[in-house]
């Protein structure tokens, strides 16, 4: 015989256990799964073939008419690298002025006002790289802001807030890459961005339109369609500074050992 | 406890909340932890707007073309179709409204970028066809001869 009392309580305990398969299916919504999966999420990432790299600069010029980098100030956004082997095993690098007038000379730039001329049958082999913020999925430089002034947007570009940053450094001696510098003219942190304003708009970034050779390509690498996410996934593909664990977002075709 | 204990804490709790209350007005709303969490996304969300919003400068031979579609077309037949407009003509920015006119740089500099012999064998450059600047013409404007947008040698300038 049930009592009052035992039917009151087995009948709690029985709405209790269905309500359990509720708020299991409220836990598995399609939309939450969805996000989860990030398959509609933006990525942006950049492919840099040094193999089609000439030197000409135009990418560093545009990407200082375009971001409003005073060009006679001795900093850049993006610069390129030029790397002489030589044959008795020395290497030589420089990126003079950032390499905005391109590369006129076959002198290297040894700093101090001092230039090395190199002689043609000296060359072992040559190249340029060009470099520029590579958007590390775990950016250091974010890391050491005391402020929050610089941070990471959901698709992955670290930016700049001009408005909140105190100037103190940090994130420029954080960035292993030496991609950071301070603005002449706002007197703040400053940094390549892939050309936010452009990306958001579906433009290409500055310096990828002017590439005349197509050695800089940018895309949304989670776009299974996406040109420089194939070639990522599918070629060999490198980044610079591996070892630091900033699992950088722009990739290289064709680096050298010697560049660093 | 003592006064003299209490006194400088009430002092103390005082500043305190004087920051609070200022940081409350200077600290905008949308400052805060957001999707990467607080290492990588502790800002002002407000800020991505402001980098959305910066002027878009260099516009692309596509904008160029509903105007100056005959200039393209005819540099889309040389070696030198790779050439962005804007790489020589300057940001388009809102032409022809502003700025009126470009100012194209014809400079001597701008042909070398590519043009100047880089005797580099595992690199393109030294396949594009180059000179010594120190000896070709040294000083003189390449467009002198060279028509940038019909740069064959065989339609030089003056040597027609």
């Amino acid at each position: 015989m049930i009592t009052r009392r035992d039917f009151i309580k087995y009948s709690m305990q029985g709405i209790a256990i269905t309500a359990i398969p509720f708020t299991a299916m409220e836990l598995l919504k399609p939309s939450g799964l969805l996000a989860a999966k990030d398959i509609k999420k933006i990525r942006w990432g950049f492919l840099v073939d040094t193999r089609k790299c000439v030197g000409c600069g135009m990418c560093v010029k545009a990407c200082q008419l375009e971001n409003e980098i005073p060009c006679d100030a001795n900093v850049s956004r993006t610069w390129v690298e030029r790397y002489v082997l030589l044959k008795d095993g020395r290497v030589l690098a420089d990126s003079p002025k950032a390499a905005r007038d391109g590369f006129i000379s076959s002198s290297i730039e040894m700093g101090h006002g001092k230039y090395e001329d190199v002689k043609k049958e000296d060359i072992e082999k040559a190249f340029f790289v060009p470099k520029l913020c590579n958007q590390c999925e775990n950016p250091p430089c974010v890391q050491v802001c005391p402020v929050g002034a610089t941070y990471q947007t959901t698709d992955g570009v670290v930016l700049v807030d001009r408005k909140w940053c105190i100037g103190c450094g940090y994130c420029v001696m954080a960035c292993p890459y030496g991609a950071r510098f301070f603005h002449p003219v706002h007197h703040t942190a400053e940094k390549c961005n892939f050309c936010y304003h452009r990306i958001t708009k579906g433009l290409k970034t500055a310096c990828v339109q002017a590439c005349p050779f197509g050695a800089r390509l940018i895309g949304n690498i989670n776009d299974p369609n996406d040109e420089v996410g194939r070639i990522i996934r599918t070629e060999r593909v490198s980044v610079l500074k591996d070892e630091f664990g900033t699992k950088p977002q722009v990739y290289y075709l064709g680096l050298s050992k010697e560049v660093i | 406890m003592r006064s003299h204990i209490w006194r400088p804490l009430y002092v103390v709790i005082g500043i305190i909340f004087l920051a609070l209350v200022i940081r409350g007005f200077v600290v905008p709303k949308s400052f805060g932890i957001h999707e990467k969490g607080y290492i990588y996304g502790w800002y002002n969300k407000a800020d991505e707007n402001f980098w959305k919003e910066v002027k878009v400068k260099y516009r692309s031979s596509e904008y160029c073309k509903d105007c100056h579609g005959n200039n393209l077309s005819l540099i889309k037949q040389t070696p030198h179709a790779v050439i962005q407009c804007e790489n020589c003509h300057g940001p388009a920015i809102d032409h022809p409204e502003n700025p009126a006119k470009l100012a194209i740089d014809k400079s001597r500099e701008q042909c070398l970028r590519c043009h100047s012999y880089l005797p580099y064998p595992t690199s393109n450059r030294s396949k594009i066809k180059g000179i010594d600047p120190e000896r070709h013409n040294s000083g003189v404007e390449c467009i002198m001869c060279h028509n940038p947008h019909k740069p064959s040698l065989n339609s030089l300038r003056g040597l027609k």
